[in-house]
């Protein structure tokens, strides 16, 4: 089977949450979904990669998480708004994923937002 | 007979709430931001309407992906808030009217629109930013809620027209309501703010300003734009704006704007504030 395409993909820098990569994301995600607790923040911190096996993430997925590599969680299927609550829990704001994904410093991001309204 | 009194726009974003929660608002940083917010606290206060219809998007509270409602509007007598895992302090529960919630829901599915019905609902900073924004620091809120979530996070998406016209649906239904009551109706998210990708941090202002205007001139307009359009002007969040054409759609074809504020960035976002009333 294959997954169909569509007028979003053209967009660059931009990973529409779709079907297909809801799909690929549905662990992560759902590991991510459980972090509205502290107790299960807590839990992942204690042993972040067995919290990681325990919702069943792919090797990648692990790895991404492992590495703190929003981007790549994001190509493999992880949701921003998902992905936030586990960015919180490593006191990452979304300036601090947003300079990341975009790969320049979180100064310079500021700075460009900050361009964005003049 | 309910009747709506005005429109109101505001973003959601959690860096407001922190701000609030923080007393941060008069500092340097963000009082142009919250000074926005003047004009509209005060016509709240002066007009004080009965009922707010929040229009808001879940970002993992209520809804996780295992099942997600394309609209889906609350029941019950009261909306808890809680830990989401964005930090934000948890404010008093939002008291719901589901006298009014199922007449709504009534009337919606009656005009084909296929809602989510929920008695029990939990409402994360879509819907208490908002809140917190307009009525800030209460403990406890001055009017009765009805929660309206759209899908705004897994794609497939309502589109831009198929918003509007719930709104025309929303404002039907509120006007058939038998009870007198002052309605305000609250669209929120946006403006263009993208929180993924190597676009991340994509503000639009041109694109903003735009919209600010034709949302009250000309929303058809706005309504003839696809998902697609919005992701590239706006950003992948920046999507969040359908809920302003649910907003719209209540109102009538014409409208004054009482009030418009723009500031940009806050956190990520370009935020626009909208004050709308009915023309006479």
């Amino acid at each position: 089977m294959t997954w169909t395409s569509h007028d979003f993909d053209s967009i660059p820098g931009t990973y529409v949450f779709n079907g297909q990569r809801s799909a690929m994301g549905y662990p992560l995600n759902r590991m991510c979904m459980s972090f509205n607790t502290e107790e299960n923040r807590e839990a992942f911190l204690r042993d972040e990669d067995a919290y990681c096996a325990k919702f069943g993430l792919s090797d990648d997925q692990r790895q991404a998480v492992r590495d703190r590599d929003v981007l790549r969680l994001i190509k493999l299927g992880g949701n921003i708004y998902y992905l936030a609550k586990l960015a919180g829990i490593f006191r990452l704001n979304v300036q601090d994923i947003g300079a990341q994904q975009a790969g320049i410093s979180v100064e310079q991001f500021k700075a460009m937002l900050v361009a964005a309204g003049e | 007979m309910a009747r709506i009194v005005g429109g109101i726009t505001t973003s959601h974003i959690p860096a407001i709430g922190k701000a609030i929660q923080g007393g941060k608002s008069n500092d340097p940083d963000w009082k142009p931001f919250f000074d926005g917010y003047l004009p509209v606290r005060a016509w709240l206060d002066a007009v004080k309407p009965d009922v707010a219809v929040v229009v808001y998007n879940d970002h993992g509270l209520n809804f996780f992906l295992d099942q997600i409602p394309t609209f889906a509007m609350g029941a019950a007598k009261e909306y808890p808030n809680c830990d989401s895992g964005w930090g934000l302090d948890e404010g008093p529960p939002a008291r719901g009217t589901p006298e009014l919630s199922w007449h709504l829901i009534e009337s919606l599915v009656h005009d084909e629109f296929d809602l989510t019905m929920c008695q029990e609902m939990k409402v994360d900073h879509g819907f208490m930013v908002p809140m917190s924004v307009l009525w800030p620091h209460a403990t406890e809120w001055p009017l009765q809620v009805v929660p309206l979530a759209v899908n705004t996070v897994q794609h497939p998406l309502p589109s831009p027209a198929r918003c509007y016209k719930l709104g025309k649906a929303l404002g039907r239904a509120i006007a058939s309501y038998p009870e007198d009551l002052k309605v305000v109706v609250i669209g929120t998210g946006g403006m263009s703010h993208q929180l993924q990708g190597e676009r991340a941090g994509l503000i639009n202002k041109p694109f903003d300003l735009m919209f600010l205007e034709k949302i009250a001139s000309d929303p058809e307009a706005l309504a003839r734009l696809s998902v697609r359009d919005l992701v590239e002007a706006a950003g992948s969040e920046g999507v969040e704006l359908i809920m302003w054409l649910v907003m719209r759609g209540a109102l009538d074809d014409k409208v004054a704007t009482i009030h418009r504020h723009y500031h940009v960035p806050v956190s990520s976002t370009g935020a626009g504030v909208l004050l709308l009333e009915n023309a006479a």
